[in-house]
């Protein structure tokens, strides 16, 4: 891949800060983001993932806090970004497709509205009929007709809200859109549709995407990339073909054979035991206590997320790299 | 049973010093109490009957807070009006609250027609202003006692304590242990009694507190308007017959004065209690930090 | 769907003027003994200071007006139907004046302190409560309005009373009360209008002063509730400015509620204020019951508590029609 990546994160940290006690909800994440490319994270609630976009975006609430890292998105790093800096880089740089789509438009706004003050908010100098006839074409890309604009969001079906939100996040042409479980309110045919349609725009925009989630079957249509979170730690992150293919770690191992499989109709096998509780982090690996594979050392050592052939990350003592 | 409670009672006063709110709301009910209670102890409340004393008489020695032009001590007249201004205010409170969490209980737990009547009835009653029905039936009741005020303003103080009872009820009822209750086959009285009940008196606890403080203030209106029980010199009778001899254009501010900061100091003790109950039954109203 | 909700509104607006009339009917004749005989005794007993013709013609006009012979459902009716075209019957102290005539004389009075300062103390109250809960609101401002807090458990008048005596009687800054000053004739001069509004700024900052922590404690509620929704998250996101996000997104969500009480809260509002022109002599409805009150002129207090119902439920209805064109969503 290309040396430009649209996104670099470096050793992130979030925290809860609860009264004297930290809890960290990202711990330590590094990864890059490349233009025109799709990175899928998922992992049980909980893991993290979408404090990580919050944070990302610097949308997180106290007593939530960034403790340190870097993001680095055009030369710049957003997280020490003054206020106004980070108000103007937000949608014009770096998109969101919220979670509550259902609830992400505001009730008593046109949706003609809520779509011109996101260019206005950027001083782009447009004349009113060009941002009128920018709306109308963003929402014929999204596949909804013009009329749309007019409307409120309460006479939207969920599904059009959420094309709504997918031309309202690629408004202003950002190089980074970030989508917290885009699909998650809709129902299953609806689901795949609206996927494709965030999938067509991005392509068309060459922007790079973080699809978060915990749709294993969404993100092997949709992702190129698949990172894995647990317990705040990024435990692997693999091309999409060699994840589902050779799984590196023992969780992603669970996880895939947990999917129910279209050929043999097998009994979902579900992962036993549950996540541990943020407030009291198992010692070393913090997945060891579920891992059917688990040695002395990773009761000690916290494992490291290591480089592997053919863009393969995993954080594990005890994947050996069969390629080298 | 007994250690229960008395762990509960601990955890309630561990709260209350908690809450700086609730704290300076009950000191100053405490002084109005401790006022009426020891009051007469100290003071000849006999002085509070007319023509008891000179008129018009300034704070003195003898009158410290000077006396009124009907010839009464006006300390005499805080000391015996205070009681039967928090007499009229808790039993209207009292019997405003259950009345109306009767009724918000019974249209938020049956629903159907019997909720479509009693709310629209609640929302109806919540737009006539209550003063002019109090005008009505006080103009029509000649001679009026303390009680009678009180059960007059109780019959028109339901309304909100149904409407938030209801909403509350409303919500409960679809919680998943009181369906459990109805699978289990209990009957609707236990439900109401056992499994509802519990969660909606704190809830009624903070309505009881605005009730009472409603029910003050409409007294104390329809006092100062010269309906109230023209025998008793109670708070608000006391202003009235202050306006009506033009104490104020007379400077006699000691005659209008000190029922007022009485009232003040009431309210302020009401809206501080019943703001801190609110934050305590709606922990968002809380702040953080 | 919204024809529905604006028959609703218009049936509901007749069931209290219907109720309020019939307030005035049936309570009266619940008491004991015989109300309507005795008020007739007051006029006889009164008549003294009344030319005797005059006296007889209000009892005439009285028996004529209830009809005493008839069945009470008749009598209900017939009560029902003067009441309805605003026919209120004969003032005893204004005689021969009818009560409605009193009262059409003092509404505008009364309407126009009342809507003033109710916008005045809704508009500011607002505006302060949704500061209160705004995280980047000026510090002051969560030390400043707590002070309004406190006042807004003070009852109108109890103030009033306390602002008269430093603004008008000790400072003299003010008149002591009235809606204008003695002398002058009502008419349409800025030297008239300037003078309304001197008489006129006490009580309205005693009714502001006092209501306007009410609307704050409630905005402040209603606030906090609406930014913890998705779509202040959203607007955010967008990089919208803070001014924007506060006034179109947060703002004019949490008003919606608080219109609704503001329906629900004008009765008290009112009741309030009648008895603010009592501490102010302010030529209103409500000097116009304490001057009633005084002279036992009971069809003028039963005009009074009807005209206060009535204008309440006007005020419902206005901001119930109002409030369509601020939420797309009435169907709820």
């Amino acid at each position: 891949m290309s040396q430009d990546s649209a996104l670099q994160v470096k050793n992130l940290r979030v925290s809860y800060m609860t009264g004297k006690q930290e809890v960290k909800a990202v711990d330590d994440i590094t990864f890059s983001l490349y233009p025109g490319e799709r990175l899928g994270i998922v992992g049980e609630s909980g893991s993290g993932k979408t404090t990580l976009a919050m944070a990302l975006m610097r949308l997180h609430k106290p007593p939530a806090y960034i403790m340190g890292g870097e993001a680095i998105l055009d030369g710049r790093n957003i997280l020490a970004l003054g206020r106004e800096q980070m108000r103007q880089t937000r949608w014009s740089k770096l998109s969101l497709i919220p979670q509550g789509s259902m609830n992400s438009l505001n009730p008593v706004i046109k949706i003609k509205h809520q779509m011109a003050d996101a260019i206005e908010a950027h001083e782009r100098g447009w004349t009113r009929g060009q941002i009128t006839k920018h709306i109308g074409e963003l929402l014929g890309r999204v596949g909804l007709p013009d009329s749309v604009a007019e409307m409120y969001p309460h006479e939207l079906s969920g599904g059009m809200k959420q094309r709504v939100c997918i031309a309202l996040a690629i408004i202003l042409e950002p190089s980074v859109i970030i989508a917290d479980e885009p699909t998650s309110a809709l129902d299953v045919v609806v689901q795949r549709v609206v996927m494709q349609t965030l999938n067509d725009v991005q392509e068309q925009l060459n922007a790079a995407m973080i699809i978060i989630g915990h749709d294993m079957g969404l993100m092997a249509q949709s992702a190129d990339r698949l990172a894995v979170m647990y317990a705040g730690k990024m435990v692997e992150v693999s091309p999409i073909a060699s994840f589902f293919n050779e799984p590196q770690h023992p969780y992603s191992k669970l996880l895939i054979s947990s999917l129910p499989s279209p050929e043999e109709k097998r009994e979902l096998a579900g992962i036993p035991g549950s996540q541990p509780s943020l407030l009291e982090l198992p010692s070393g690996c913090a997945f060891h206590p579920r891992c059917p594979l688990a040695v002395d050392r990773c009761k000690e050592e916290i494992p490291l997320l290591r480089d592997f052939s053919g863009g393969r990350r995993a954080a594990c003592h005890l994947v050996e790299d069969q390629a080298s | 049973m007994l250690e229960n409670v008395l762990l509960h009672v601990k955890s309630a006063i561990s709260y209350i010093w908690r809450t700086p709110k609730l704290l300076l709301g009950l000191a100053l009910l405490l002084s109005l109490l401790l006022l009426s209670l020891v009051g007469p102890y100290i003071v000849d409340v006999d002085k509070a009957r007319p023509i008891s004393v000179p008129t018009r008489k300034p704070p003195s020695a003898e009158h410290p807070l000077g006396t009124d032009g009907g010839g009464r001590d006006m300390l005499a007249v805080i000391i015996t009006g205070t009681p039967q201004t928090l007499k009229m205010g808790v039993l209207a409170g009292l019997v405003g609250v259950t009345l109306g969490t009767s009724l918000g209980l019974i249209a938020g737990y049956f629903g159907g027609r019997i909720d479509m009547i009693i709310s629209t009835a609640t929302d109806t009653m919540l737009t006539i202003p209550p003063l002019a029905i109090l005008l009505v039936v006080a103009g029509s009741v000649r001679a009026m006692t303390v009680t009678d005020m009180a059960i007059i303003i109780a019959l028109l103080s339901w309304m909100f304590p149904a409407r938030t009872i209801r909403a509350q009820v409303l919500s409960l009822r679809e919680q998943p242990y009181v369906h459990m209750a109805r699978l289990a086959g209990l009957g609707d009285i236990r439900i109401i009694f056992e499994e509802i009940m519990p969660n909606i008196l704190p809830l009624a606890a903070a309505s009881f507190v605005g009730a009472t403080s409603g029910a003050v203030l409409a007294g104390i209106g329809l006092e100062v308007l010269g309906l109230g029980p023209q025998r008793t010199p109670t708070l608000g009778m006391t202003i009235y017959w202050a306006q009506l001899y033009s104490a104020l254009i007379n400077g006699l501010w000691w005659w209008w004065l000190p029922p007022i900061i009485v009232l003040i100091v009431l309210f302020v003790g009401l809206f501080l209690v019943s703001a801190a109950l609110d934050e305590f039954v709606n922990p968002r109203l809380r702040r953080t930090g | 769907m919204k024809q529905a909700y604006f028959i609703r509104r218009l049936v509901m607006f007749f069931v209290v003027v219907v109720l309020a009339a019939t307030v005035n009917f049936i309570i009266p004749r619940l008491m004991p003994g015989d109300p309507i005989g005795a008020v007739l005794e007051e006029l006889r007993a009164r008549g003294a200071g009344m030319q005797s013709d005059s006296e007889d013609e209000i009892v005439a006009a009285y028996r004529a007006r209830f009809g005493l012979d008839q069945p009470i459902h008749i009598q209900y009716f017939r009560f029902l139907f003067n009441t309805l075209r605003f026919d209120l019957g004969y003032s005893i102290s204004y005689y021969p004046s009818k009560v409605e005539a009193a009262l059409l004389r003092a509404l505008p009075w009364t309407v126009g302190l009342l809507a003033i300062s109710t916008l005045i103390s809704f508009a500011a109250g607002s505006f302060f409560g949704a500061m209160m809960a705004w995280p980047r609101a000026p510090g002051f401002m969560q030390r400043f309005v707590p002070m309004f807090m406190i006042l807004s458990a003070v009852p109108y008048y109890l103030l009033g009373l306390i602002l008269v005596y430093i603004f008008a009687f000790v400072m003299r800054l003010l008149p002591l009360g009235g809606a204008y000053s003695s002398g002058t004739v009502p008419e349409l001069s800025l030297r008239f209008l300037l003078d309304v509004i001197k008489h006129g700024a006490l009580p309205a900052l005693s009714i502001v002063l006092t209501s306007v922590g009410f609307w704050a404690l409630s905005m402040r509620g209603v606030m906090v509730t609406v930014l913890g929704e998705d779509y202040l998250t959203l607007a955010e996101a967008k990089g919208l400015p803070d001014r924007r996000i506060f006034f179109a997104y947060a703002m004019r969500n949490a008003l919606l509620p608080q219109v609704t009480s503001l329906a629900i809260a004008l009765g008290t509002v009112t009741s309030g204020a009648v008895l603010v022109e009592v501490v102010f002599n302010y030529p209103g409805i409500g000097w116009l019951l304490y001057n009633a009150l005084r002279s036992s002129d009971y069809y003028m207090v039963q005009g009074v508590a009807f005209f206060l119902i009535l204008t309440v439920a006007v005020s419902v209805l206005v901001v119930d029609l109002i409030y369509p064109l601020l939420d797309p969503r009435i169907e709820r």
